[in-house]
């Protein structure tokens, strides 16, 4: 059997009555960034959500390192959200922490790493996501671009095995928007593992090996990002795609 | 002007005493508003998280003890419980304001943990940490900052009630006053040529206004310690989501 990171397998997740996703599939392998694409309302954020168990699914199964983690007792899911990272759309930084104690927070709380060590880490990881000369402000006195950055340095201060990104650019100011992509496609050449649900398409472009198209909870094409901008086979795929290049046509061009 | 004189002397004399009952008071409202916080805090955690059951029993908890006067509260643990267990004034009082207090004070941080986004709830669990602790690391310090107008609304009338434990026989300020007031007057004018007789208005003004100093210090302690404790940005960032 292939070495796959992460399997997910016809998954399935309901709010009520309403139907979020419905048999979603794919692999990752070690070091692949997925870009999932799609309208809003179909799914996309549950799917992530779904992968680090804050909304477990329905029915299907998720294996991580070819263990199944949608059957665990609650007391082993600490365990796996640890090797997960989450970076949020509206950046999810403790706000009455600095940015190096958000970063430290988990090394400590969660790794018991003595705390030199942790802030040694953790200066570590703000110095990779440039943020360094910031260590001691609050969320509140970070601009948004710079509040994602810490974002992205406290999932990473966790070594995870990858990590998850919802829509982490949707809720910055359009100039800030550079500083976080830059960092995200580091991250990728340095050979992390990702899944992003963003609708930068440059991004998408330059770094990712497939993107996703999903739509009303489900999977509708997926394929290498050059295949499926130039030529996708369904038609809700090229509407869709041909759309979002044209808004987010400028970041292409970085 | 003879009896203002046998007044001051009196309170001159008792001074000890009002200065013990004065510590009494201040120790009671520490003791009941840590008892209150501790238990507050736990069932501020399961009223949220709780299962079902769970948030109707916390319910209940909290309805009995906003619906029970304070006074029922310490009888019961003194002289109910007194029969199978000797807890004594100071405990029984500190047990039965501390209960009450809890269910205030869940009030107040059931508020306040409800205003702050799940996100962070959520940042806090994608990094590993137990439900449990993301709300003891995460939620409850940001929780308790936004709760401090209330728990200090919630200090002061628990100092306030702390008079409650007279009944029980503990020398708080108020208890403390009546005893002087009952002191026999041969006992207390001791220089001879003082006479006249106590006035209960002067003692009973000097027990109210130990209470409304504890009052102006905890007021002004606790502002300084939500200025410490202050976040840059913090609050006003709440304000504007």
């Amino acid at each position: 059997m292939e070495e796959n990171l992460l399997i997910i397998e016809n998954i399935e997740k309901a709010f009520g009555s309403q139907k979020v996703l419905d048999g979603v599939s794919f692999k990752l392998n070690k070091g692949d960034v997925k870009v999932i694409v799609g309208p809003s309302g179909t799914g996309k954020s549950t799917l992530l959500r779904c992968i680090n168990l804050l909304n477990p699914p329905d029915k299907g199964r998720i294996y991580l390192q070819n263990t199944e983690i949608t059957q665990l007792p609650h007391s082993k899911i600490p365990s796996i959200r640890q090797k997960i990272g989450m970076v949020f759309q509206h950046f999810a930084l403790f706000n009455h922490l600095s940015a190096i104690d958000n970063v430290a927070l988990g090394l400590i709380k969660v790794k018991k790493m003595n705390k030199t060590d942790a802030y040694e880490k953790a200066m570590f990881e703000l110095k990779r996501v440039g943020l360094d000369q910031h260590k001691d402000k609050y969320p509140a006195q970070l601009s948004g671009g710079q509040k994602q950055r810490v974002g992205i340095a406290r999932a990473l201060a966790m070594d995870p095995l990858l990590i998850l990104f919802d829509e982490p650019t949707s809720a910055l100011d359009p100039e800030l928007i550079g500083e976080v992509l830059q960092v995200m496609q580091n991250l990728a050449k340095e050979g992390m593992t990702m899944i992003c649900v963003t609708h930068e398409m440059g991004f998408a472009k330059s770094v990712a090996n497939e993107v996703i198209f999903m739509e009303k909870g489900k999977i509708v094409e997926q394929g290498p990002p050059l295949k499926l901008f130039t030529e996708a086979t369904h038609p809700r795929t090229r509407e869709f795609l041909s759309k979002i290049s044209e808004l987010y046509g400028e970041s292409e061009k970085k | 002007m003879s009896e203002i004189n046998s007044n001051l002397f009196f309170l001159f004399k008792n001074m000890p005493l009002l200065l013990n009952a004065t510590l009494t008071a201040i120790l009671l409202t520490f003791a009941s508003i840590f008892i209150g916080m501790v238990v507050g805090i736990l069932i501020t955690f399961l009223r949220i998280y709780g299962s079902k059951i769970t948030k109707k029993i916390v319910f209940a908890y909290e309805w009995v003890l906003k619906g029970t006067p304070p006074l029922i509260v310490i009888f019961i643990f003194y002289f109910g419980l007194g029969k199978y267990l000797n807890l004594g004034p100071f405990l029984s009082a500190a047990l039965a304001l501390g209960l009450r207090s809890s269910a205030y004070q869940a009030q107040i941080y059931r508020g306040a943990v409800l205003s702050i986004t799940s996100e962070q709830t959520e940042a806090g669990l994608s990094l590993g940490l137990s439900r449990a602790k993301t709300f003891m690391i995460i939620i409850i310090p940001q929780a308790l900052r936004l709760s401090l107008p209330g728990f200090t609304n919630e200090f002061t009338i628990v100092l306030k009630d702390t008079p409650l434990a007279y009944a029980v026989g503990l020398v708080e300020i108020l208890k403390a006053g009546r005893d002087i007031l009952n002191q026999p007057l041969t006992q207390s004018i001791t220089g001879g040529d003082i006479t006249g007789t106590l006035n209960p208005f002067a003692i009973f003004l000097v027990c109210a206004l130990l209470y409304f100093l504890l009052f102006e210090v905890f007021s002004y302690l606790l502002h300084f310690l939500s200025k410490k404790y202050e976040i840059p940005g913090f609050v006003t960032d709440k304000e504007t989501k």
